[in-house]
């Protein structure tokens, strides 16, 4: 049997054997021994006799009976007998719910983001502790607490009541932001998650988030060239991922028809009128400023803000986008960069180049400060050659 | 093996001989220093004493606790720290001379018209395990 199929399953069984009132910690290792199982059994994965013919099935039949003997065997939890009973097959609507109640259940408000994010990654996308470790450069030991102690938080949890969908979606979008070091790659797997709530929920915000992401992602080959950082302006646009940006495209049109606006639709709206222009300069910056004007008025934040002001600048020129930047905080994360892009623009490039030097200062990652360290090495080669021409 | 701990400042080192801060440099010297770095880590690592290394924010604070039941007392950050450590690298090698050897090389990463940087590093050993055998 095919271990990337069996896991795509595993969030769906693991959601049944909560419901059927087993804890999401003894679930998620019953599940994942009826896996092994299936891959002992079917091992080739091809072939007449590949697998069952309804693997979902089988594995939650497997897994409810590991599940039944690790509790039978397992005195200490005797007291919390079952609630065992012959469970009717789930259909499709009950499919949904369970996904649902294990993507809500691994993001619950009493877990840290840490901790949401860690449990989601274990339980949803079945990785391994190993690689959930890596992933975010810590020791396995260290993640393997993390999870276990985010696991007795949502222990006894009753999920009668759907949570937040905000919550759900803030964690997702924190492991796409991750990005992309080491062997599992984060921003895909934020993807793949965010598919399959988006496949349960039936949430605009949802497919807002999952056309964000892929219109992001769609860039990626573009975004470094030999370990730097390219800014937007100046990727190789043939090197965007179409098929992604059409479908990215494609759900958040669905999304905005129904008519429910939310910001991640709003910043889909953004990237997607990137993702259309041809060129930089053939961005139609008066539209994204329309969307930026719904941004603020559904999250007024000062990111939201510094982000404006920037297609104020490229709108309405750079003397207009330094009026809006005066509204924005000193202390704002890369506000002196939008500050110094605007200050070029404008022609002064001894001021810009000052400011590119204290973003880099500020910068929070090595390829980020290199970047801006170079923009401000470029206006100082300027400046330099302009007085020595003269 | 022994472990190293190459250190990089942003202050308190003594001045290096090829001095001037990044953004003075042309754009192309500045790729030249970034690609040496990355290649001097690369190769340690394929030569198998490379351990770790991390770069470190200019921003940071002093912190105490100002007993039970109180809040930490924080200061800073120090626009003006004497001693403000960038970054650092973990090797771990065969002998002092070896350690000193690649703190040699890195020191030597080109900077300003291209010319090595020949910075100070300070390069501090790591206390290691007791051994097994003590007689």
């Amino acid at each position: 049997m095919d271990g990337q199929r069996l896991r795509a399953l595993t969030p769906a069984v693991i959601g049944v054997l909560v419901r059927r009132g087993a804890d999401p910690a003894a679930a998620e290792d019953a599940v994942a021994e009826a896996v092994l199982a299936a891959l002992r059994r079917w091992p080739a994965g091809t072939g007449p006799d590949s697998g069952p013919d309804d693997p979902k099935g089988w594995l939650v039949t497997v897994a409810w009976r590991r599940f039944l003997d690790a509790q039978r065997s397992d005195v200490a939890r005797r007291e919390r007998e079952l609630r065992v009973g012959a469970e009717p097959p789930p259909g499709p609507a009950q499919d949904r719910d369970d996904t649902l109640r294990l993507y809500f259940l691994c993001a619950h408000p009493d877990l840290t983001r840490a901790s949401a994010v860690a449990l989601t990654l274990r339980a949803v996308s079945g990785l391994t502790t190993r690689q959930i470790a890596a992933a975010y450069l810590v020791p396995e030991a260290t993640m393997a607490q993390r999870i276990s102690r985010a696991k007795r938080t949502v222990a006894g949890v009753r999920l009668d009541r759907p949570g937040s969908i905000d919550t759900v979606l803030s964690v997702l979008y924190l492991v796409f932001n991750e990005g992309y070091t080491g062997e599992v790659d984060l921003a895909a797997e934020a993807i793949r998650l965010t598919r399959g709530l988006a496949a349960a929920a039936g949430d605009p915000e949802v497919e807002g988030l999952l056309a964000l992401m892929l219109l992001h992602h769609a860039r990626r080959p573009a975004r470094m060239r030999g370990g730097r950082l390219v800014p937007l302006a100046e990727q190789d646009r043939s090197r965007w991922d179409t098929s992604l940006i059409v479908e990215g495209i494609a759900r958040l049109q669905a999304a905005l028809a129904q008519d429910r606006l939310g910001p991640f639709q709003a910043q889909a709206a953004i990237a997607a009128l990137h993702a259309d222009a041809r060129s930089a300069a053939q961005t139609d910056w008066v539209q994204i400023l329309g969307w930026y004007d719904e941004l603020l008025r559904l999250a007024d934040t000062p990111i939201v803000r510094l982000n404006r002001a920037v297609a104020v600048g490229e709108a309405d020129g750079a003397r207009a986008g330094l009026v809006e930047l005066e509204a924005v905080g000193a202390d704002v994360p890369r506000r002196a960069a939008v500050e110094a892009y605007l200050r070029e623009k404008g022609g002064d490039l001894a001021a810009a180049a000052h400011l590119y030097a204290e973003a880099a200062r500020a910068a929070p990652d090595l390829p980020e400060r290199e970047h801006l360290t170079r923009q401000a090495a470029r206006l100082n080669q300027a400046n330099r050659q302009r007085r020595d021409g003269r | 093996m022994a472990k190293y701990l190459l250190l990089k400042h942003y202050r308190g080192a003594p001045a290096a001989v090829n001095d001037a801060p990044m953004e003075e440099w042309t754009p192309a010297e500045i790729d030249a220093h970034v690609q040496y770095m990355n290649d001097f880590a690369a190769r340690l690592e394929r030569s198998g004493e490379f351990v770790d290394g991390q770069a470190l924010a200019p921003d940071g604070m002093w912190v105490r606790s100002d007993g039970e039941g109180r809040p930490p007392v924080t200061d800073g950050p120090f626009a003006e720290t004497k001693d403000l450590v960038a970054g650092w690298m973990t090797i771990d090698v065969d002998s002092r001379e070896r350690a000193i050897e690649l703190a040699g090389e890195l020191s030597a990463a080109p900077g300003l018209g291209g010319k090595p940087i020949h910075e100070w590093l300070e390069v501090r050993p790591f206390l290691t395990e007791p051994p097994t055998v003590t007689e």
